[in-house]
């Protein structure tokens, strides 16, 4: 262990376990919060798309992920508006037209395409310093949404229609974090992959709503179980020799399991009787 | 009478879509009026009180606000929405949920000063829902559901409170309990309440308002088959087939006082 700080690419790899665990952490209780799950997962495999066009057009397909995603998902959420479709019905439209845009173009890619892997399954020991960059800058971001309209966020995901009545910008509030999970599912695939990401955004989120019922607990509880989920996936897949996104996948897993009978245990000492 | 107005309505037309659901409606609503709104299903009683909050504009005709002070008209307007809208299993506290009634034209950003807090904290004693401040809303019960709701829509001191089917979730015991609240809240503040519960409306509002092409507005709250009749309301036959028999009083002629 100690040995392994000493090269670059496990420091990168243990900071990118950081930066996942935060952002997903605050995004993701956006997303379980406001039953916005399936949207998570439309965009997180849509994005692939953007990946197969950069392959194709030869950019970087972080680059052509991040700009489909968020066309996918301002998509969905503009079309939704509209009364002959239906919002569910559209997230599968998009989640499997960016899937197929994606293969085309892979496929269309002359010679084989290198990495490929590491964009579905992801791979927490290849994430460069840009990547790193661009979450820190992420995370920035969302630290600065979530404390400016934080009780803006909380009414709105509450009740809709009463947050309009107090006037408060609902729809710009809801395009902006819209926006942002595009943005934490995109930047998060080099460590867990496209396939697995909605895992970071769902499972240490499950795990923190079992302990508390309030927003912002949830957010802070989240993120200390996927720092858990991730630093002991990280280390466990290094010992093992076994790919990183999905150990670190299996080890939140396990720590939803084993909290399932602590927190029944708690909410029974609460209520006597 | 010498009460001043409010909120002025001047043949308002609005609805959805390019269909009308209001057409000409005039109506002027002064302090300390309580108004029981009734009328069929679909005749536009939502769609009246999100005209008053400015949700929704009319496609023609004025609505004006006078309300004391200055600032935006919505935080001088406390609503009590239909319990259907929300998501009672969002993890937020009953608390939160009546702080979130300051938010109207509050610049993002800004803390609940220790004042507001007081406020807030002093509506929930006065409502008897201190003992579950700190539960989230999806455990606890229609009624204290309901009073959450109410101290969000009072948590920003309004002059006017608007209630739509308040009675929709909860029982008459409950429902007693709330009128009284509500009544004592009306030596202040102007109070639109929407209902299609004839029997409980009429023992507590001072005017009863029918909506069903057009707007009639009767002053007084009796309610007998003569006033439905003459307004065409067609109330009774869709809620109760026929006006419950406790609410009904001899009819005054007018010149009779």
């Amino acid at each position: 262990m100690i040995d392994l700080l000493h090269y670059q690419f496990f420091i990168n790899a243990l900071l990118a376990a950081l930066l996942t665990s935060i952002t997903c952490g605050i995004t993701g209780t956006y997303i379980v919060a406001r039953r916005m799950v399936f949207i998570g997962g439309g965009i997180s495999h849509a994005s692939f798309g953007g990946v197969g066009l950069g392959y194709f057009l030869g950019f970087d397909p972080i680059l052509g992920a991040g700009v489909f995603s968020l066309i996918i998902a301002m998509l969905i959420e503009g079309l939704s508006e509209r009364r002959e479709l239906r919002r569910d019905t559209l997230i599968g439209v998009m989640w499997s037209f960016g899937m197929a845009v994606g293969v085309i173009f892979v496929f269309l890619t002359p010679g084989y395409a290198a990495n490929l892997m590491t964009y579905l399954f992801g791979n927490i020991l290849t994430v460069s310093s840009t990547d790193l960059m661009l979450l820190s800058v992420l995370l920035l971001i969302l630290i600065l949404v979530f404390t400016v309209f934080f009780r803006d966020i909380l009414a709105i995901s509450f009740d809709q229609e009463y947050a309009k009545t107090l006037g408060i910008p609902v729809l710009f509030i809801n395009t902006l974090l819209l926006g942002l999970i595009a943005l934490t599912i995109v930047f998060n695939i080099r460590v867990v992959g496209i396939i697995l990401v909605i895992s970071m955004l769902t499972i240490p989120q499950a795990t923190a709503n079992l302990f508390s019922k309030r927003f912002g607990t949830m957010i802070f509880l989240s993120v200390l179980f996927a720092l858990f989920a991730s630093f002991a996936g990280l280390v466990l897949s290094n010992h093992l020799d076994i790919p990183s996104g999905a150990t670190i996948v299996f080890c939140a897993i396990l720590i939803f399991l084993l909290a399932l009978p602590l927190a029944a245990l708690r909410r029974r000492r609460q209520q006597p009787g | 009478m010498s009460e001043h107005i409010l909120v002025e309505m001047r043949d308002v037309t609005a609805g959805y879509a390019g269909q009308p659901v209001l057409r000409n409606i005039d109506f002027t609503l002064r302090n300390r009026d309580f108004l029981g709104l009734i009328g069929p299903n679909g005749s536009g009683k939502t769609t009246l009180l999100k005209v008053i909050l400015g949700l929704l504009k009319p496609s023609s005709g004025s609505v004006e606000y006078h309300f004391a002070g200055d600032g935006r008209f919505q935080a001088r307007i406390g609503y009590l929405p239909q319990l259907t809208l929300f998501d009672r299993r969002f993890p937020i506290t009953v608390k939160e949920v009546v702080l979130s009634g300051l938010l109207s034209g509050r610049s993002a950003g800004k803390r609940y000063s220790r004042e507001e807090r007081k406020r807030a904290g002093r509506l929930i004693d006065s409502l008897g829902i201190s003992a579950i401040e700190n539960r989230p809303v999806g455990e606890i019960s229609g009624g204290q559901l309901q009073r959450t709701f109410l101290a969000r829509a009072l948590v920003s001191s309004p002059r006017l409170l608007l209630l739509d089917e308040p009675n929709t979730f909860v029982d008459k015991r409950i429902e007693r309990g709330m009128f009284e609240i509500l009544r004592d809240l009306n030596r202040d503040i102007a109070i639109v309440l929407v209902s299609h519960d004839l029997g409980m409306i009429s023992s507590y509002v001072k005017t009863i308002a029918c909506l069903s092409d057009g707007l009639h507005i009767h002053d007084s709250n009796e309610i007998t088959q003569e006033i439905l009749d003459k307004y065409h309301c067609p109330i009774d036959l869709i809620t109760h087939g026929r006006v419950p028999h406790r609410v009904l009083k001899s009819h005054k002629e007018p010149g009779d006082d």
